[in-house]
């Protein structure tokens, strides 16, 4: 029988070991709960993971949040997201108070000069992938370049654009047309 | 008491509409200097650095750092967990209430529309994230540092190399602290 105190001591294993979350966590997320705890099948998880994917919040929040549900209920959800975001919220406090004492330290700001030019680099990689990934057609790219520029040039809230793209891709589906 | 309701005001806001993961959390976590003094615009670099090379999925290290910047220790707190109350209520209701959201056609279409959107507002925070990172001057002002630039865009490029695309962000991470580091940046 799978005790609340497994599902939160198996996610924060999962939280505590992978770097990075979404795609690069789905290996541990297999490993731990398919092959070891066999608390799901494959295809399973895989379900959860595009779930996790499409509903607002962080996507491997989402899939423990969904794991735990399907093992034990509200309290089954709410210890295996607990267990998922406790390491982070140790290791992150620790790091925070270093951070800020050693700011001022010569080498720390010279290396700190560094790392900005790390994650510039990475931020426009993040952002190419994912135009790969989404950018598909004229319709994407239209709403992609609509949403860069009201984001860049106007006030509009990022909520309003988000739910505007939803509505707008409903409303587009009904209509019954077809993306180029 | 009262920065703990703003923080669990705004991250549970984060929180239900950040969709497609951490990435998507970064430009609400850009505006929020707009509206608190919890942390300045620059800092999101710094956030995200430490987000990326410690464990943890990267959404939820930037909001504990974020809160954590606000209120210390149970800032951090408070913002992590108002960040994930969406995602449990969201995900409780779709075990219970739908079996196939994900093939869900409504679903689908909002989504299909929702993924580029959110990309457009990633790219508007990558530009705000090189504005402070390096087309500002410590007084403020704006600079075009031409080696710096080249040097972020060749970093790109080496990333993107086929050899090296497989290497984890915290080694580019720790390979930028080493270049600061020796040509004092």
């Amino acid at each position: 029988m799978k005790t609340l105190a497994d599902l939160y001591f198996a996610f924060f294993r999962i939280g505590g070991l992978t770097f990075g979350g979404g795609l690069t966590m789905l290996p541990m997320l297999k490993y731990e709960l398919v092959e070891k705890k066999h608390w799901v099948g494959e295809e399973e998880l895989l379900d959860y993971y595009a779930v996790g994917q499409c509903t607002p919040g962080i996507i491997a929040v989402n899939v423990a949040t969904f794991v735990g549900y399907r093992k034990r209920g509200i309290s089954g959800a709410v210890f295996s997201t607990l267990g998922m975001i406790s390491p982070s919220l140790i290791i992150v406090s620790i790091i925070a108070v270093f951070l800020q004492q050693f700011m001022s330290n010569e080498i720390v700001s010279h290396a700190v000069g560094g790392i900005k030019l790390v994650v510039c680099a990475l931020m426009l990689n993040t952002v190419l992938t994912m135009a790969k990934k989404t950018v598909t057609g004229r319709l994407t790219a239209g709403v992609c370049f609509v949403a860069f520029v009201l984001a860049m040039f106007t006030p509009v809230p990022t909520v309003i654009i988000v739910i505007a793209a939803g509505v707008l891709g409903v409303i587009l589906c009904k209509a019954g047309r077809k993306e180029s | 008491m009262k920065v703990f309701w703003e923080l669990f005001y705004e991250f549970f806001q984060i929180g239900l509409f950040a969709i497609g993961g951490g990435p998507a959390t970064i430009p609400f976590l850009m505006d929020l200097p707009s509206r608190h003094d919890w942390y300045e615009v620059i800092d999101v670099t710094h956030m995200l650095a430490v987000s990326e090379s410690t464990p943890g999925p990267i959404g939820v290290n930037m909001a504990t750092y974020a809160g954590f910047r606000a209120a210390g220790f149970w800032g951090g707190i408070a913002a992590t967990l108002s960040l994930v109350l969406p995602s449990l209520i969201v995900i409780i209701l779709i075990a219970k209430l739908l079996n196939n959201f994900s093939r869900n056609p409504y679903v689908k279409s909002a989504f299909s529309l929702i993924r580029p959107a959110v990309t457009g507002l990633i790219a508007t925070a990558v530009w705000g994230i090189f504005r402070v990172a390096l087309f500002t001057d410590a007084t403020g002002a704006f600079r075009f540092p031409v080696v710096l630039f080249l040097a972020c865009l060749l970093i790109f490029g080496a990333m993107n190399l086929k050899q090296l695309k497989k290497l984890h962000p915290a080694c580019w991470i720790l390979f930028g602290a080493v270049l600061g580091i020796v040509f004092q940046l």
